[in-house]
């Protein structure tokens, strides 16, 4: 069992809840990505989601295809993200989650994917832009590897897709709160209770909600039901405003921990 | 009505090792419930003969193929003949794709239509489709195409379509589909995505295809009656690939027939300012399907170049992917001054405006039917016709002259 499997079998041993927090990886430069995961807490943070930037992201919303953009424009480099992380991996508490696009995965080939990473010091990764009929590869390579993968369940997905889904998906499953791109939002669906709920009586496994959580209310009404809130937009965008403000690595990370801070105190 | 079987197994779609179905979860169901209408309409007459009224009484098929005379002459070699999709309703052959694609929509019971387009011309035939068959219709469309086809976008609004300027990416064909995909998304539910080409995830290939086939079926009967005997050789222009898989598919097992697409290879394939995916490209994997693209080693998309709008595109249909590695089919390319020479050339000697895709078709026959016998039969696929580029050439042109 790895960090991040470890992490989760407490949670629910405990009935603790916690935060999934993304960041853009490697934007605006990977020192700036080692800054801010060095001062995550892993007490409130189960895991950091670490966006791999894309060309072509089609499930994410302006603010995170900003963040790629920029961070694509000045160079960066899968490599070199890996480098960092893995140069850094002892000073950082908090396991890794690499959310990363299927055109870069099948570039390197699943097994050189997922045992490059793996080396770099990530535990887990997500593919936002896979289903699980084209998955089941990808998640036994994972699994061998004890890198392994979290498939996400949409508000769109019947309940013989939710099995199927949580019968691949370790250690806990995504639930993407609606139908849509990422991107904050004033609200949550009013159904988002209910979907939850039903999804662990089917499958019972940790569920964390991400796609539209954007504040510390948002944060604590998720997690009254599931097992974990998943913040993207909301803290990319501070990262895209303070990189806009031409800030240092450690000044973005105070921005974004900060801000995590604050959502963190939410938790119940 | 189209004579193969779809393939409905989990890894549905594949042709040899391409296709797929590479997406989100959220589309899912979605793509599952497409392929179970599609494959419903495919085996009802009903559909078939409805989408016929609309070919014929609305879009004026079949179109003719025509003997370019005066172009023979002029090459003095292989007779050129040209089926002339140019003279369909609204000047291209995306109006075969996007009336079927609207009346499966509203088979499907939804109302809201979301498309891309490169060039404009899917955009414009979707606009037309849902028009006429009472459809909400959205486009989305990269604003450097927004400038070069300005004529195309208010064709569009005229048609009561919102056309959505797309300022993401390279602001082009790829961008706009990302931006459709995104759509797609949040309006699954109500909406359709009428993808333009042969490409996307399955049953998105097969289903552009399957209605773009009466391009090659028709060729083959009035080729018949005409000459007697099969071409011996198809050419047609390939951006995602819809009017070559359209006039290919039919000869496929024709195995006599030589069938050339013919890619853009911009300012040329020795630099990086080209959009030629089968002669550059590796495996991989982008809107949704598994095919060839343009990327560099960490999987990023590449930019790309192509002074036609509707060729600019860093991925192929997977079925050309298939028909490239199986040797079925060839693959070359034209380059931007090429296509602007052949859409002179073809104006000049037959008093038809070629599309600028459609030029790199016919770039490619001017070398070609020079080498070869009089006897020997090329018929080009003249998938549009060019008005829409008429600004584009004058002002490009006029920048040459400039440098001179």
């Amino acid at each position: 069992m790895n960090k991040l499997q470890a992490t989760f079998q407490q949670l629910q041993a405990t009935g603790r809840k916690a935060l999934l927090p993304y960041v853009t990886g490697g934007y605006p430069d990977p020192e700036t990505t080692v800054e801010i995961l060095k001062r995550i807490d892993p007490r409130r943070c189960a895991c950091v989601e670490v966006g791999i930037p894309f060309s072509d992201p089609i499930a994410d919303g302006p603010v995170i295809q900003t963040s790629f953009s920029a961070a694509l424009e000045k160079g960066f480099q899968l490599d070199a993200l890996f480098a960092a992380i893995r140069q850094n991996r002892q000073d950082i508490d908090v396991p890794l989650l690499a959310m990363v696009s299927y055109s870069i995965v099948y570039r390197r080939t699943p097994r050189q994917f997922v045992e490059t990473a793996k080396a770099a010091g990530f535990d887990g990764l997500i593919v936002p832009d896979l289903a699980f009929e084209e998955a089941e590869d990808l998640a036994t390579i994972a699994r061998e590897i004890e890198c392994p993968l979290v498939l996400m369940v949409a508000p769109t997905s019947e309940e013989q897709r939710r099995r199927r889904i949580a019968a691949l998906s370790e250690p806990f499953i995504y639930y993407q709160s609606l139908a849509g791109v990422t991107g904050e939002r004033d609200k949550l669906p009013a159904d988002l209770a209910d979907h939850v709920r039903e999804l662990r009586e089917e499958t019972g496994k940790p569920i964390c909600v991400g796609f539209g959580i954007a504040t510390p209310a948002h944060v604590a009404a998720v997690c009254e039901v599931a097992d974990g809130a998943i913040v993207g937009s909301a803290i990319v965008r501070r990262m895209n405003e303070a990189v806009e403000r031409g800030e240092s690595p450690a000044s973005i990370a105070r921005t974004v921990t900060d801000f995590i801070a604050e959502l963190t105190a939410a938790l119940p | 009505m189209p004579a193969t079987t779809a393939n409905t197994s989990e890894t549905a779609g594949r042709f040899g090792p391409f296709g797929g179905q590479y997406l989100p979860e959220v589309l899912m169901g979605a793509i599952r419930q497409l392929e179970h209408e599609y494959e419903q309409a495919r085996n009802d007459p009903a559909f078939w003969a409805e989408l016929d009224r609309y070919l014929t009484s609305y879009a004026g098929r079949p179109s003719p193929l025509y003997f370019a005379r005066r172009l023979t002459e002029q090459l003095g070699g292989a007779k050129i003949y040209l089926k002339r999709e140019d003279l369909n309703h609204t000047g291209a052959h995306k109006i075969n794709n996007t009336l079927g694609q609207a009346l499966l929509t509203k088979r499907m019971g939804k109302r809201r239509v979301i498309a891309e387009t490169g060039a404009g011309q899917h955009g414009v035939a979707t606009a037309t489709a849902c028009a006429v068959l009472g459809l909400e219709c959205v486009v989305y469309m990269g604003t450097e195409d927004v400038r070069r086809q300005a004529l195309n976008v208010y064709r569009m609004r005229l048609l009561g379509a919102e056309c959505v300027p797309v300022e993401s990416g390279q602001r082009t064909l790829k961008d706009a589909i990302n931006e459709a995909m995104r759509d797609w998304m949040a309006s699954v539910a109500h909406t359709h995505y009428i993808i333009g080409s042969v490409m996307g995830p399955h049953p998105f290939p097969t289903i552009v295809r399957d209605f773009q086939t009466v391009i090659g079926r028709e060729t083959k009967e009035q080729i018949l009656a005409a000459e007697g005997r099969l071409p011996d050789v198809i050419l047609a222009c390939v951006g995602g690939g819809s009017n070559a898989a359209g006039i290919f598919y039919p000869f496929i097992e024709n195995e006599s027939v030589r069938l050339i697409g013919v890619e853009a290879a911009g300012e040329g394939l020795e630099g990086t300012r080209h959009a030629a995916t089968l002669a550059r490209g590796h495996p991989g994997v982008l809107h949704g399907m598994h095919t060839v693209v343009l990327q560099d080693n960490d999987g990023q998309t590449l930019p790309v170049h192509s002074v036609a709008a509707g060729l600019d595109y860093p991925g192929v249909g997977p079925e050309h992917a298939r028909w490239h590695a199986a040797g079925r089919a060839e693959y070359t390319s034209a380059t931007d001054v090429e296509a602007l020479d052949a859409f002179e050339l073809l104006s000049r000697t037959e008093g038809i405006i070629p599309a600028l895709e459609t030029a790199h078709a016919v770039a490619h026959t001017v070398k070609l039917a020079r080498e070869l016998p009089a006897d020997k039969l090329v018929v080009i696929n003249l998938s549009g016709r060019g008005d829409k580029d008429c600004v584009e050439v004058s002002r490009l042109r006029e920048q040459d002259r400039g440098r001179r």
